[in-house]
């Protein structure tokens, strides 16, 4: 489970505020460009600290801990992979970053890759992948590692929308199936109607409690309803 | 945005470089007022080199800027078969040994040579390329191409709509864009042109000389070597240092050019100017760069096959200080600038303003008491040349570095990547590039570097560039040229595989 604990994130004359808890398979944090969306995922990886309150995971205090010591997995709108790396380099990276991997962790990169639909790709560069295959060695990567938490960041933004649903629904049978929680920041409500649990609404300043996401839209409130226009 | 809480690359190796720069720039001044004797104070003598390290200087860099402007503005206007090659020819003196461009312009213009041949054959009195013109000459080849390419990188700054809308106009293009443009960058280009022509000591070791044509460099030289007056040395290198730090302050005040910029190889479409005058000047400036650099290879074939053991053990020690020399000021130059930061930043450009020869007498008479100077001849050498290519390496590190820190920190800080492993993942591969090119630049700076090497080595411990100096003083020219032909050679050799190793299989 997530805490945000009275936070507020300031960046100069912006502040953001969060004061709820956060339990869900998939959770989408929409909002308008600008609102805060990216900054409120900065604040729960280790990015951007609170100016005041504390994030939790499961009762362990986040705030103050560097990002690749908390539970979380981040992946960014572009650069998710290094491009000198090959794709099982990357996905080693997400087992141990001085890549000095054994032979089972070598096997388990193997597999890993199988399971995104990556066979046999594992010892090309990614800029011999299409994007929507740079994006399952991505979430590979995202899939070895041992962290409970995962924060997208519109990664799939640049994909066509056949390939983000294939994307999405992948998210769902991998990062999900393994036990994984996923917040999701997204600019198309439909996403989030579609592939959310949950919906956190980021609007003026305020990142609102989570609402299902079934509920959220049946009866929005008034500035989800500015938002969706 | 807020830096995560713990230390992602250890600071202690961006110190040791910073401390190290610190120590051989104001540890050596230190170590010079120290022993600087003041006594009766600078004699006539002195004077007179303060007057001609100036007035040289001064010269030369007028020159430079004022041949650069038509040469630079025919360029930026005229589009023509090889300018991409001739541009790039423009950037060669930078790393082209001084001794070696000297025998060229000695073959051109000096006793001898094709100028005065032309001249004797119609009955003309020969001129001299020895004193004040002899260094003004050498100065201008070396900075015209610089100045050129600075104002070059002025004129493309200038966008292409506003040359359109000046002659739809009708509008008198160079008081209404060119002007303004010269205004801002000619300043700047002079007074590094004139930073440089202070410390030019290997030009004036070659062609000054005299009391009418001696530097403040050269007289230091002359002060410990010839007279092994350690304290007027000393006086003198004080003098220097207040020279160049004065003009650097004023340089880094005014300047705000980088002459390495890419993006030269486009032409403006314009309406204005004479084509042939604007060939005309092309045409000089291509001749006057390339005919001495032919000469070279021209008169070096023959000495090649005949050249003395000396020149290869010479050969072999100067490759080794190149090497070293590189090494170290890419690792001083990849330390801080990962450290980043203000610091950084001043310790980057305090080397521009030192002098070899300051530097190099400093050391001196800190090693002195305790060592023969020679002993250390090599590895003093390797590491002030190290120092004072530190800023050319910065600057094509540390942008580097930044755009790798802004496109992929995030994901390395989130995957842990820290320390050694960071650096072995994800800088190193990604800064190949530009660290092929800063190693290539740097070797290629020491191998031709005839400055500190001069001071230290004995007979026997000679590099290339000093041992082809000395071959000249001794009038063997046909070995001289073959060693000045082997040096080029041995120069531009390591720069193209550095920056060839930087480049062969980067994944960009």
């Amino acid at each position: 489970m997530l805490t945000f604990d009275a936070v507020t994130l300031s960046q100069g004359t912006f502040q953001l505020t969060a004061d709820f808890q956060l339990q869900a398979d998939i959770t989408a944090v929409i909002g308008p460009s600008g609102g805060g969306k990216s900054t409120l995922l900065a604040g729960i990886a280790g990015f951007f600290e609170p100016s005041k309150g504390r994030v939790l995971w499961d009762n362990q205090v986040l705030t103050g801990t560097s990002p690749a010591k908390r539970p979380v997995n981040m992946l960014f709108q572009d650069n998710n992979l290094f491009p000198h790396l090959t794709i099982q380099q990357n996905v080693g990276l997400g087992l141990r970053p001085d890549l000095r991997l054994t032979q089972d962790q070598k096997q388990m990169v193997a597999d890993t890759l199988d399971h995104v639909g990556l066979t046999d790709l594992g010892a090309r560069k990614p800029a011999a992948l299409s994007g929507g295959q740079q994006s399952r060695a991505a979430l590979a990567r995202v899939l070895v590692s041992q962290r409970p938490l995962v924060l997208l960041d519109e990664p799939f933004a640049a994909l066509g929308p056949a390939m983000k649903d294939d994307m999405l629904r992948l998210v769902r049978e991998t990062l999900v199936q393994a036990g994984k929680s996923v917040v999701i920041v997204t600019h198309d409500p439909d996403d989030a109607r579609r592939f959310a649990d949950q919906v956190i609404l980021v609007a003026d300043g305020v990142a609102h409690a989570p609402v299902s996401s079934e509920e959220i839209f049946a009866n929005p409130p008034p500035a989800l309803r500015a938002y969706l226009g | 945005m807020a830096r995560s809480p713990v230390a992602i690359i250890s600071r202690t190796p961006a110190n040791l470089a910073g401390a190290l720069v610190l120590a051989l720039t104001l540890g050596t001044l230190i170590a010079v007022a120290i022993r600087a004797e003041v006594g009766t104070g600078l004699s006539a003598a002195d004077w007179a080199a303060i007057q001609f390290t100036m007035s040289q200087a001064l010269v030369s860099a007028l020159v430079s800027v004022l041949l650069a402007i038509p040469v630079a503005r025919a360029l930026a206007r005229r589009s023509f078969w090889g300018r991409g090659a001739l541009i790039t020819l423009l950037g060669a003196p930078f790393i082209l040994p001084v001794i070696v461009a000297v025998l060229g312009l000695l073959a051109v213009f000096g006793r001898g040579g094709i100028l005065n041949d032309a001249f004797g054959s119609i009955g003309l009195p020969e001129v001299s390329i020895y004193g004040f013109h002899g260094v003004v000459l050498a100065h201008v080849f070396f900075n015209l191409p610089l100045a050129t390419r600075f104002l070059l990188q002025g004129w493309l700054a200038i966008p292409a709509e506003r040359f359109r809308l000046a002659a739809s106009l009708n509008a008198p293009v160079g008081r209404l864009l060119e002007w303004p443009m010269l205004r801002a960058v000619v300043p700047g280009t002079f007074l590094v042109i004139f930073l440089i022509c202070l410390t030019s000591f290997a030009v004036a070791l070659t062609l000054g000389g005299g009391p009418k044509a001696t530097t403040v460099e050269l007289a230091i030289f002359q002060a410990i070597r010839f007279d092994f007056d350690l304290g007027r040395a000393a006086l003198l290198a004080c003098v220097q240092f207040v020279i160049c730090a004065i003009a650097a302050v004023v340089a880094w005040k005014v300047t705000a050019v980088d002459g390495f910029g890419a993006g030269l190889d486009r032409v403006v479409q314009r309406w204005d100017g004479s084509k042939v005058w604007d060939f005309t000047w092309i045409t000089a400036a291509a001749l006057f760069l390339i005919v001495p650099l032919s000469m070279v290879v021209i008169k070096g074939i023959p000495g090649l096959f005949d050249l003395p053991p000396s020149v290869f053990a010479a050969a072999i020690r100067s490759i080794g200080v190149a090497l070293v020399s590189a090494i170290l000021c890419v690792g001083m130059a990849l330390a801080l600038a990962l450290h980043g930061g203000r610091m950084v930043a001043i310790i980057g450009v305090l080397p521009l303003a030192a002098s070899g020869l300051v530097v190099g007498t400093g050391l001196f008479l800190i090693v002195f008491p305790f060592v023969r100077p020679s002993d250390l001849a090599l590895p003093v050498t390797a590491l002030v040349n190290a120092t004072l290519a530190l800023p050319f390496a910065l600057r094509s590190l540390s942008p580097a570095i930044d755009s790798v820190v802004a496109d992929y920190g995030r994901l390395a800080d989130q995957l842990g990547l820290t320390g050694w492993t960071r650096l072995r993942l994800l800088i190193l591969p990604r800064i190949r590039r530009p660290m092929g090119f800063a190693l290539g630049l740097a070797a290629a700076l020491s191998m031709g570097d005839l400055g500190v090497i001069a001071l230290f080595a004995d007979q026997s411990g000679a590099t290339l560039p000093l041992a082809m100096y000395r071959l000249m003083g001794a009038y063997q020219l046909e070995a001289a040229a073959g060693a000045g032909l082997l040096l080029v050679a041995l120069s531009l050799l390591l720069f193209w595989i550095c920056d060839r190793g930087g480049r062969v299989n980067a994944d960009v």
